[in-house]
């Protein structure tokens, strides 16, 4: 060791000079690390495909989709596409996909609408309706999901009657512990008149709604356009039908022996699953609801209230658009929550994507591809959410200038 | 400095060593002294633990007489207990090293599955549980009904095909854990359970008023049920199919837990093969008669499996009797039954 001047004070001298001196080089301890990662990564990756390999080929197995066209040889208790026992497992899947999707899409619409109306109310200044909100988060929150599914599930079967003396209401709707069996709309020719009319009356909306902005702004005079337009666009379709001669016929059911014949029927699985997803999901949505709302600063209500709105206006058009800047980015993971745990589905027998692949495997022995697509088919669901989140997240935030 | 350097000399090692290939079943249950075995997690009379975790059951003993002949030890057994569902990828993938769980053999499960079946321990079929108050006598009258069975099973393929073949409608519910189907059925969500007749008998028992209910006639599928083993380790193959027929042969021959070391005397050639025996010849030389090594085991195999767990009658009057399940098909083929073991020889 030599004195060292204070300007050496970070590199020792005896690594300064030397046969080794590149090795204390910053870039070269860089590419260095790096490649390290690098060659550790690539044995990674290797010796699971390797192994895999190895392993599939002592039990005379080889990786493959040639099992998607083979027949699935199961049936299922709902589907919302055409499939028996002769489908392919390809078809099954799909079958289980939609269902997924079916859950996650209604489950989203109900826990907004629940979790919303629960975090203002947590807010009000009526301490019974505050208390029972406060009540309903924390229990609901703090009881294990699935345990709720299976508490759901027995809710829903137990008290309902038997087929043979099923709720009947008008003779068209019947409720029984096989599900909620009601009219099957059967659509003949013409009928593609009522979709196009729908899409028409959603144009015109735009449009409408785009003038009556313009209006409010150039005149400070305000159009009820959501008054208007929503009639027209649920009468548009009616409209539609009427005008091709109404090729629209029901298929009503009957009691038959077991069971119901025709209609269709929405299974009591599904209603367990999504009242336990949407409930349980609310009480999150309802907590950032209220941070959001409470993120907005005291002086905007105040202002509001100066300015002479109510309460009730001020929050719809003051204090939500401002709290939605705050709430949309954790709305998003609950959303993607609610997609991703619409996969305990199979605890009650809910046929989703993940019972189907969980059957598909067993029938055909596939579980490396099996859990490769759905590892890729939930992330896909997962990302495509995120997506539209960020989407819709960049079109509410702040607009600076 | 030195973390880096260690960093990337272990990957550099890491790279030349690769995967160490896994040595034979045979020796990992040695090595290990355990035998892991794939179980049911709760059916009556085949694989079922109790509040204090011992298990009981067909099924169960049958992995017992593995241990004891592998192991020298009916009690160095680890279940595992396994749903419909999982039962294929745990035998796959190594983690139970039999699988003896009232396992259907069929061709797909036998080829494109990589799994092997050692044998028939149970001859079973698929069959129908309704409530009396349903005033269904047949099968065939069953038209419209709704149906709870457990997913990922022949249950679910055979009832599609059954409903479809006799062009009968019919709605199914599928759960993956049979306490949830049971569930279900009582609860009246179906009005029809099924499952392996076998089944039917232990889960009705379990029911508040059994008496409610009754078994359908029909048995609609042929269900072969054996222990299952994974492809391409012929040895532990030859050794779980070799203990089911010495478990056979030793009904056959009249060996018992009871009588097992008796029969070590006996004269009998067929015994002396089962027991390992040395024979004598005449002027008093000795030849052996150990079975055991060819399948790497050691010569008192059978004998262990015997005394400690039973002969294939014992096993299954002690587990099954109480279901009041008749030897039926699975008596020995001397007695009418399709229970038949080739000769140790």
């Amino acid at each position: 060791m030599t004195a060292q001047s204070p300007g050496e004070l970070r590199q020792p001298p005896s690594r300064e000079a030397g046969p080794f001196a590149w090795f204390y080089s910053p870039r070269v301890r860089g590419w260095l690390t790096q490649l390290a990662v690098f060659l550790l990564l690539a044995w990674g990756l290797y010796a699971i495909i390797f192994n895999t390999q190895a392993n599939l080929k002592k039990l005379n197995q080889n990786f493959g989709f040639d099992f998607l066209t083979q027949a699935a040889g199961f049936d299922l208790s709902t589907s919302l596409i055409a499939y028996s026992s002769n489908a392919t497992n390809a078809r099954a899947l799909v079958v289980g996909l939609l269902n997924t999707i079916l859950i996650a899409v209604l489950g989203i619409i109900f826990a907004t609408v629940i979790g919303f109306i629960v975090g203002i109310m947590r807010l009000s200044r009526n301490k019974v309706v505050a208390g029972a909100a406060t009540l309903y988060v924390e229990v609901v929150r703090n009881i294990p999901l699935l345990l709720q599914i299976f508490i759901w599930y027995a809710l829903v079967l137990k008290p309902l009657p038997g087929v043979k003396g099923a709720i009947n209401l008008f003779d068209m709707i019947f409720i029984s512990n096989r599900g909620v069996t009601m009219p099957h709309p059967l659509f003949e020719e013409g009928a593609w008149l009522a979709p196009v009319f729908l899409f028409g009356a959603l144009v015109a909306t735009w449009f409408f709604r785009r003038w009556a902005r313009k209006k409010q702004e150039q005149t400070g005079k305000s159009t009820p356009v959501w008054l208007t337009s929503i009639p027209i666009i649920l009468l548009s379709p009616v409209l539609g039908l009427a005008l091709a001669g109404w090729p629209l016929t029901f298929d009503y059911p009957s009691l038959a022996g077991f069971n119901f014949k025709g209609g269709m029927t929405i299974v009591p699985e599904m209603l367990a699953l999504l009242l336990a997803l949407s409930i349980y999901t609310a009480t999150y949505i309802a907590e950032t609801v209220r941070a959001g709302i409470l993120a907005v600063s005291h002086g905007q209500s105040e202002a509001a209230a100066a300015l002479g709105l109510s309460r009730g206006k001020a929050l719809r058009l003051v204090v939500i658009p401002q709290a939605m800047r705050v709430i949309i980015p954790p709305l998003a993971s609950q959303y993607l929550n609610l997609t991703k745990n619409s996969s305990l589905a199979i605890a009650v027998g809910y046929p989703d994507f993940m019972y189907l692949g969980g059957t598909v495997n067993n029938q055909t022995g596939k579980a490396i591809e099996v859990v490769f697509i759905l590892m890729v088919v939930y992330l896909g669901l997962s990302l495509l959410t995120a997506a539209f989140m960020n989407w819709f997240n960049s079109r509410m935030k702040l607009v600076e200038r | 400095m030195k973390s880096i350097k260690s960093l990337i000399l272990a990957s550099v090692f890491g790279l030349a060593a690769t995967v160490a290939a896994s040595a034979g079943t045979l020796d990992d249950v040695k090595a290990r002294g355990q035998l892991i075995c794939g179980s049911n997690p709760g059916l009556t009379g085949f694989g079922t633990p109790d509040d204090q975790g011992n298990w009981t059951g067909f099924d169960v003993d049958f992995c017992r007489a593995v241990a004891a002949a592998v192991l020298g030890d009916a009690k160095k057994v680890k279940f595992v207990p396994l749903s419909a569902k999982e039962r294929f990828t745990a035998l796959q993938s190594g983690t139970i090293d039999v699988l003896s769980r009232n396992s259907t053999w069929t061709m797909s499960r036998d080829s494109t599955l990589g799994l092997s079946f050692a044998g028939v321990t149970y001859y079973d079929g698929q069959g129908f549980l309704v409530p009396t108050k349903l005033g269904v006598k047949s099968a065939k009258e069953l038209g419209g009904a709704t149906v709870c069975v457990q997913t990922g099973t022949t249950t679910e393929l055979n009832l599609a095909d059954y409903f479809k073949a006799n062009k009968m409608e019919y709605k199914v519910v599928a759960f993956e854990k049979n306490e949830e189907v049971l569930k279900a059925y009582q609860e009246g969500r179906c009005d029809v359970y099924s499952t392996d007749q076998s089944g039917l008998y232990a889960e009705v028992l379990k029911f508040t008023t059994p008496t409610d209910h009754m078994v359908l006639p029909e048995i609609i599928s042929k269900e072969p049920l054996g222990p299952v083993v994974r492809q391409g380790d012929a040895q532990w193959f030859n050794i779980v199919k070799w203990t089911y027929y010495a478990l056979l042969n030793a009904e056959e021959l009249g060996v018992t837990t009871a009588n097992v070391d008796e029969m070590k005397t006996s004269a009998n050639p067929e015994i002396q093969r089962l027991l390992s025996i040395k024979s004598k010849n005449e002027d008093g030389t000795e030849a052996d008669n150990d079975f055991g090594k060819g399948l790497g085991l050691g010569p008192d195999w059978a004998y262990n499996a015997i005394k400690q767990v039973g002969n294939y009658g014992e096993i299954f009057d002690r587990n099954l009797s109480q279901l009041k399940i008749a030897r039926g098909k699975n008596a020995l083929w001397r007695d009418g039954g399709l229970q038949y073991a080739p000769p140790i020889r």
